[in-house]
């Protein structure tokens, strides 16, 4: 035991050596989505910088902090002063802010998102203080963007691992009954509370239980557990170090896809690191527990996030499900009784062991306790990572903290859940995000992806691509989900056309219930949520496409048609040679004309009008858009952005 | 000093498809990190894949040797996932989201700007062998979308009209498609 001690000594030693170093530090966010946006730029010219004027100031790398939308983020700190978080840092912006905050002592208030210690410093408010973070609660994401993921140490010095610690004194028993006082639910969107899975599980008498953590985040449009193995990949670890104790596990799977290069790295490295410090392998920490981790790399197969297909596939089969009974918690992987949490889940039990049940039951509402991670992404001006107590009310996210649809358009709905969700209109935003409620209005939690729509998104569109989702993804096994999410799409399909009729609405829903009622798995039961809750909310829109021929979103492109501005049109020919049919017609210098006869509704002639004309216009039944003729300059940008 | 991702080419999980000099060897080396059980299989698959490039008939043979199961076996196992993939790959990769968050914010039709520039489907190479397009379900990368890959590098914010200076640098050009 004195090893870890004297590590955790060393480690919290190092960490305040960090944090009071006598030159600037600056923190950049470099997980999946700040790199997406340019971080790897940005570091590279802050150690160019560096190096050429030979500072003694550093690079930090972290994770991700949240704000998705302005990054590359990063933290700057200089002696005597708060931290400030900066967005919005190219190389460009990262020199002056070296310049004038690391070494001029100055805050740069252009860029400047507040303060990280909730002083006001210099003109800088709080962080905390932002709109985005109005409301937020970080459990799970307390470390994300604060520390290095690829240094256990900092993991260390922020109480990393002492949940653990605490977890080996109290023992099974008592981690048993910390959990169920936390009243923790299963974040992999069906809500089952973990102490009853650990209990089923426990009751089964076996040699050898499993552990798996389902990292298998193939919701589109969910990227939470992304954030979190990447920005803080021992939270998740010691979560399976809790779990596994608790249950008597003995060896613990991470099945982690492979769509996320980055998470798989640095649980590689965690892992190691683990290892070194004797929190892996046999007789953990002087005790008779032992436990093995191995990563699993899925291999691109969304039904493989359903337990049974999970567990078949890292067996080496073909991941379909099997009926339960026997639950996996029974007889899962090698027919041994197997517990599969997902990672939020996990992430959450080293702060219960060390702040206690009681307390993490203290947030969120009367069934569903604790925060939730959600993936704010879609039509919504602040996109981002974001963790809140259940409980709170959509409008608060979207509204508040997401800041609303982008151009002053109203949001129409929130989709969450991904494709086994649903739409919640927007006049029901102010139901409470928690499972029951989710549940009454159609939807489900789902592990938390929430994508905003607005009134150019199109309900009959989204189910159609949800439907053109699980149609694929279907694992074939059982005949309804097959079949029936394949009929779906194909009424969708024609109904998006403008050849469907009013008897396509009863078929939708008839296929619906037999493919919710047929199936084994969560995929197939759940497939046709998106379908059911644009009908419950949207009918109208199903009825304008049948009725009208209409699409009021002008997202269905046969129902769209593509015409041309005569009084803006200057005859500069760019859409009649992108036109892939001939559609165009039009001497040089004069208006050109489209043939709606020929037009095959792809857009090319819109996508190729040069913007400062903004000739070619869409219209729908009644409905017509044109775009605003935008200055030179803006028609130049997305070349430079590209090289 | 950042890990060999995304500033490097090669990124090193099996998804990149550069083309590759692979021999027998290679082929052995690589079935043989893995241990002669069932549970082997996937892995194994995906490291063939990261050799080869893709799951070469000639490997398969050696794999199904090793872990004593039948070619036809692996085949049907390797099917069924979508990140296996039979022909050579293409000298560039591709891949464009279609999660929904990259959907609503029209990465569909960046998707079809791709087709009609290559004049391929998704899925599909070019003649030339220089570009595989791909769909992908998500990048989870939401909050920029919508977004693609090119060799493992991530583009945020697409747009249709980004479209050619992605792929000038391949050596694809505007006119090639032009008819």
């Amino acid at each position: 035991m004195s090893s870890i001690a004297e590590t955790y000594t060393q480690a919290e030693s190092d960490w305040k050596a960090l944090e009071s170093a006598q030159g600037p530090v600056f923190y950049v966010g470099a997980a999946t989505c700040g790199r997406a946006a340019g971080a790897g730029k940005t570091i590279e010219r802050l150690e160019q910088e560096i190096q050429s004027r030979g500072l003694s100031a550093r690079v930090v790398e972290t994770g991700c902090i949240g704000p998705c939308c302005l990054e590359p983020v990063m933290i700057v700190q200089t002696p005597g002063a708060p931290q400030v978080l900066y967005g919005g840092i190219g190389p460009e912006e990262a020199t002056a802010v070296l310049e004038r905050h690391g070494l001029g002592g100055e805050p740069c208030a252009e860029w400047a998102l507040g303060t990280m210690d909730g002083s006001v410093w210099k003109g800088v408010g709080p962080f905390q203080d932002h709109p985005m973070m109005a409301g937020q609660v970080r459990h799970v994401l307390r470390n994300c963007g604060i520390i290095d993921p690829e240094k256990v140490e900092h993991y260390l010095a922020r109480d990393g691992y002492r949940g653990f610690l605490r977890a080996l004194e109290i023992g099974p028993d008592g981690i048993l009954e910390e959990v169920k006082a936390s009243n923790l639910r299963g974040r992999g969107g069906a809500g089952f509370p973990a102490w009853r899975k650990w209990e089923f599980c426990r009751s089964v008498t076996s040699e050898t239980r499993y552990l798996i953590c389902n990292a298998d985040e193939g919701d589109p449009g969910a990227f939470m557990n992304r954030s979190v193995l990447e920005s803080d990949p021992h939270a998740v670890l010691e979560g399976m170090l809790i779990a596994a104790r608790a249950l008597g596990a003995t060896e613990g799977y991470i099945y982690c896809r492979a769509e996320y290069p980055l998470a798989i790295h640095r649980l590689e490295k965690a892992l190691g690191q683990m290892r070194e410090l004797g929190l892996l392998g046999k007789n953990i920490q002087g005790t008779d527990f032992s436990f093995e981790m191995k990563i699993k790399k899925g291999a691109g197969a969304f039904v493989c996030g359903e337990e049974t297909a999970l567990i078949a596939s890292i067996e080496g089969r073909r991941g379909m499900p099997q009926p339960r009974p026997p639950f996996p918690a029974v007889s899962g992987l090698w027919g041994k009784p197997t517990v599969i949490h997902n990672v939020e889940s996990l992430a959450n039990l080293p702060q219960i062991l060390v702040r206690g049940g009681a307390w993490f039951a203290q947030f969120g509402s009367e069934s569903s306790k604790g925060t939730k991670t959600f993936a704010l992404a879609g039509k919504v001006n602040r996109t981002g990572l974001i963790e809140v107590p259940l409980g709170t009310s959509l409008r608060h996210i979207i509204e508040v903290v997401g800041g609303g649809s982008p151009g002053g358009k109203s949001v129409k709905a929130v989709q969450t859940g991904g494709p086994s969700g649903g739409c919640v209109p927007a006049d029901q935003l102010d139901l409470p995000v928690d499972y029951e409620s989710l549940t009454a209005a159609g939807t489900i939690m789902g592990s938390g992806g929430m994508i905003v729509l607005d009134e150019d998104n199109c309900m009959v569109d989204i189910a159609k691509y949800f439907l053109s989702f699980t149609q694929e993804e279907s694992c074939g096994k059982c005949t309804p989900c097959r079949v029936g999410t394949r009929a779906m799409h194909a009424v969708l399909d024609r109904i998006s056309k403008g050849l469907g009729t009013l008897e396509d609405i009863n078929t939708l829903e008839e296929v619906a219930m037999t493919v919710k009622n047929g199936s084994l798995c969560g995929l197939g039961q759940t497939a046709p949520n998106p379908v059911l809750t644009t009908l419950r909310y949207f009918r109208h829109e199903y009825e304008a496409h049948i009725l009208r021929k209409e699409c009021t979103a002008l997202a269905c492109s046969a129902l769209v048609e593509y015409q041309i501005d005569e009084t803006r049109c200057t005859g500069c020919g760019a859409c009649r040679r992108a036109c892939p049919v001939g559609a165009i017609s039009g001497e040089s210098k004069k208006t050109h004309v489209i043939d709606p006869k020929t037009c095959i509704h792809c857009g090319a002639c819109l996508n190729r009008c040069p913007e400062a004309f903004a000739a070619v216009y869409r219209q729908s039944g009644t409905v017509l858009r044109r775009e605003t003729p935008k200055k030179k300059s803006a028609a130049a940008a997305p070349e430079e952005s590209a090289s | 000093m950042l890990p060999p991702f995304p500033t490097e080419k090669k990124v090193k999980n099996g998804m990149c498809t550069a083309q590759k000099d692979w021999g027998m060897q290679d082929i052995e080396a690589a079935v043989a990190r893995h241990p002669a059980h069932r549970g082997s299989l996937i892995p194994a698959l995906q490291d063939l894949q990261e050799t080869c490039g893709y799951l070469a008939p000639e490997a398969l043979a050696v794999l199904a040797k090793h872990l004593s199961i039948s070619v036809n076996e692996i085949y049907g196992v390797a099917t069924f996932y979508t990140q296996f993939r039979f022909s050579k790959p293409a000298r560039h990769k591709i891949q464009v989201c279609q999660g929904t968050a990259c959907h609503v914010r029209g990465g569909h039709m960046v998707l079809e700007e791709f087709e009609q520039m290559l004049d391929v489907k998704a899925g599909e190479a070019t003649k030339d062998g220089q570009v595989d397009l791909e769909r992908v379900a998500c990048l989870g990368c939401c909050a920029l979308a919508p977004v693609i890959t090119v060799d493992g590098l991530v583009h945020a914010n697409m747009g249709t009209r980004k479209v050619p200076a992605i792929l000038a640098p391949l050596g694809v050009k505007e006119e090639s498609k032009a008819t």
